[in-house]
């Protein structure tokens, strides 16, 4: 396929756009593959492209019910950041930051990462000496986050209400300045297109509706509406769709899917230079190259695979932007929406081997599963192909739910994260 | 926004009078001190997760306070039925054919 440069660039603007080639074929499933990955997000087509491109297997098939990055991967608000309390935490999401850094370069695709900083608003004192306990953490972790007074937050992203008599004032904030967005849909299309340039099989509206496994119990294949495909190892990352699909193979994961929702504004000029996010009202917000404000709601309470979520989410979003930002009070909201989201008791992922032989599992990743994308997709690589877990992602296990050796993101965090 | 009954004050309420407290039927083990680490792990934190008919526990948070079940389907956020805590659980089948 063509490498995008200035050069062909040029080339293709004076034929007018006409001769680029496919970014990748639309494939149809072969009868066996070395590994099939359920799920074709940022996460599933990444692991199929490090398989591919550090680990040497290529025949790889990567499958998916409806069309790649169609799921979570195109519905978060694509915040990148790695401020987590907890030292595996950081160590897991400080290590896709790192790779975040030159994705473009290293997948020859725009994915618009965008380094503009990420501040988290404290409102009480509890949220100041928490957040306070974040950076010290963070610093000892060697994550960059550095605490700012009300005055700084402001001079950092100037439509924040410092004004002391608001409902919520803002006691200071914690800023992470690696932190940023990128553009979600191209994170999925450049892993893609670099996968199936070495080879693998991108299988779209092709749901897996069962895992079949050998009599000794390892894995034999997957069934899907296109028939059987042998396959010496099973990798599945299918989000919201989790615990349906290990159940076919007899694995029961701790995993409730619930819908998140978020939505986006009007497009209007450029005003809001960073993220922010604030914890004790639950607001968080960008503003897309587009224009548009991105805010992040929450989830619903109960488990829901509607993929829309309830009204008083967003009634409650919109009420806490207005607090926090009382610039944007009359702003039109466009459109919402929702993706279902796997959530694990201690809200922090599962990534590695499972009790089914040569069954591996990323999931779990609740509402924060977007930012981790190329280091969930890089470990889950490794683990697939040695066999056992890359030392990043080695705590993240199952049996943690048996041992009790939790990584408790859900207390550390309390919300959005 | 859905719209709940509590069988304890017998009325239909908007869901924001209402917290949901997880799946319904969950029977805490009668000897704990005989439990493996498998069977705690799996009571404490395995869940259904269905998609389709959920049997689940709400509480009538900003009402009477009380714990009840109720069947709903997490596809469309539709109740077929709630009833009081300790009530036996409805035949699902009978409950889908009602419904239709």
């Amino acid at each position: 396929m063509t490498r995008f440069n200035a050069l062909n660039l040029v080339k293709n603007a004076l034929t007018g756009h006409k001769n680029w080639t496919e970014q990748w074929p639309d494939s149809q499933p072969k009868t066996e593959y070395d590994v099939v990955i359920v799920g074709a997000g940022g996460h599933g087509l990444g692991a199929a492209y490090y398989l591919a491109k550090q680990h040497g297997i290529t025949n790889v098939a990567v499958i998916d019910k409806g069309w790649l990055g169609g799921g979570n991967t195109g519905r978060n608000t694509t915040i990148i950041r790695s401020n987590y309390l907890y030292d595996e935490s950081a160590r897991l999401f400080d290590h896709a930051l790192d790779l975040w850094q030159d994705l473009s370069q290293e997948l020859n695709y725009n994915v618009m990462y965008s380094n503009r900083g990420c501040l988290m608003l404290a409102h009480t004192v509890h949220d100041v000496q928490s957040f306070k306990r974040h950076v010290h953490s963070n610093r000892l972790n060697g994550v960059d986050n550095r605490w700012l007074t009300p005055q700084e937050c402001k001079e950092y992203c100037p439509p924040i209400n410092i004004a002391p008599d608001a409902r919520y004032p803002v006691m200071g904030g914690a800023l992470q300045e690696r932190a940023g967005t990128a553009r979600h849909d191209a994170v999925a299309w450049g892993y893609a297109r670099g996968a199936a340039e070495r080879g693998v099989d991108i299988i779209q509206n092709c749901a897996v509706t069962a895992i079949r496994r050998h009599p000794d119990g390892s894995v034999a294949g997957v069934e899907t509406e296109k028939g059987f495909i042998k396959a010496k190892k099973v990798a599945v990352s299918a989000s919201g769709h989790n615990s349906m699909v290990m159940e076919t193979a007899g694995v029961r994961l701790p995993l409730e899917s619930t819908p998140l929702q978020a939505l986006v504004s009007e497009p209007v000029k450029p005003i809001f230079p960073c993220v922010v996010m604030s914890n004790a009202v639950h607001a968080y917000c960008s503003q897309s190259d587009k224009g548009e404000l991105v805010i992040g709601s929450g989830t619903d309470q109960y488990v829901s695979y509607s993929q829309r979520g309830g009204l008083p989410l967003i009634e409650h979003t919109v009420a806490a932007i207005s607090e926090v930002f009382p610039i944007f009070n009359r702003m039109r909201m466009l459109r919402k929406w929702g993706g279902i989201v796997d959530n694990t008791p201690d809200r922090s992922a599962i990534i590695g081997k499972t009790p089914v032989q040569n069954l591996y599992v990323n999931c779990g990743w609740g509402t924060g599963g977007f930012k981790a994308t190329p280091g969930a997709a890089h470990t889950l690589a490794w683990t697939v192909a040695k066999d056992e877990p890359h030392p990043i992602n080695a705590p993240f296990t199952l049996d943690r739910f048996r041992t009790g050796r939790l990584i408790d993101e859900a207390a550390a965090a309390a919300v959005a994260h | 926004m859905i719209q709940i009954h509590c069988p304890y004050c017998g009325e239909t309420l908007p869901e924001l009078e209402f917290a949901y407290a997880g799946e319904a039927h969950i029977v805490r083990p009668e000897s704990p001190s005989e439990q493996t680490d498998e069977e705690w792990a799996a009571f404490l934190f395995l869940r259904d997760n269905v998609k389709g008919p959920h049997f689940e526990r709400w509480r009538h948070a900003h009402g009477c306070g009380r714990f009840f079940n109720a069947v709903r389907n997490t596809i469309t956020d539709r109740f077929y039925i709630t009833y009081k805590a300790g009530e036996p659980r409805p035949d699902l089948a009978k409950l889908l054919e009602e419904s239709k």
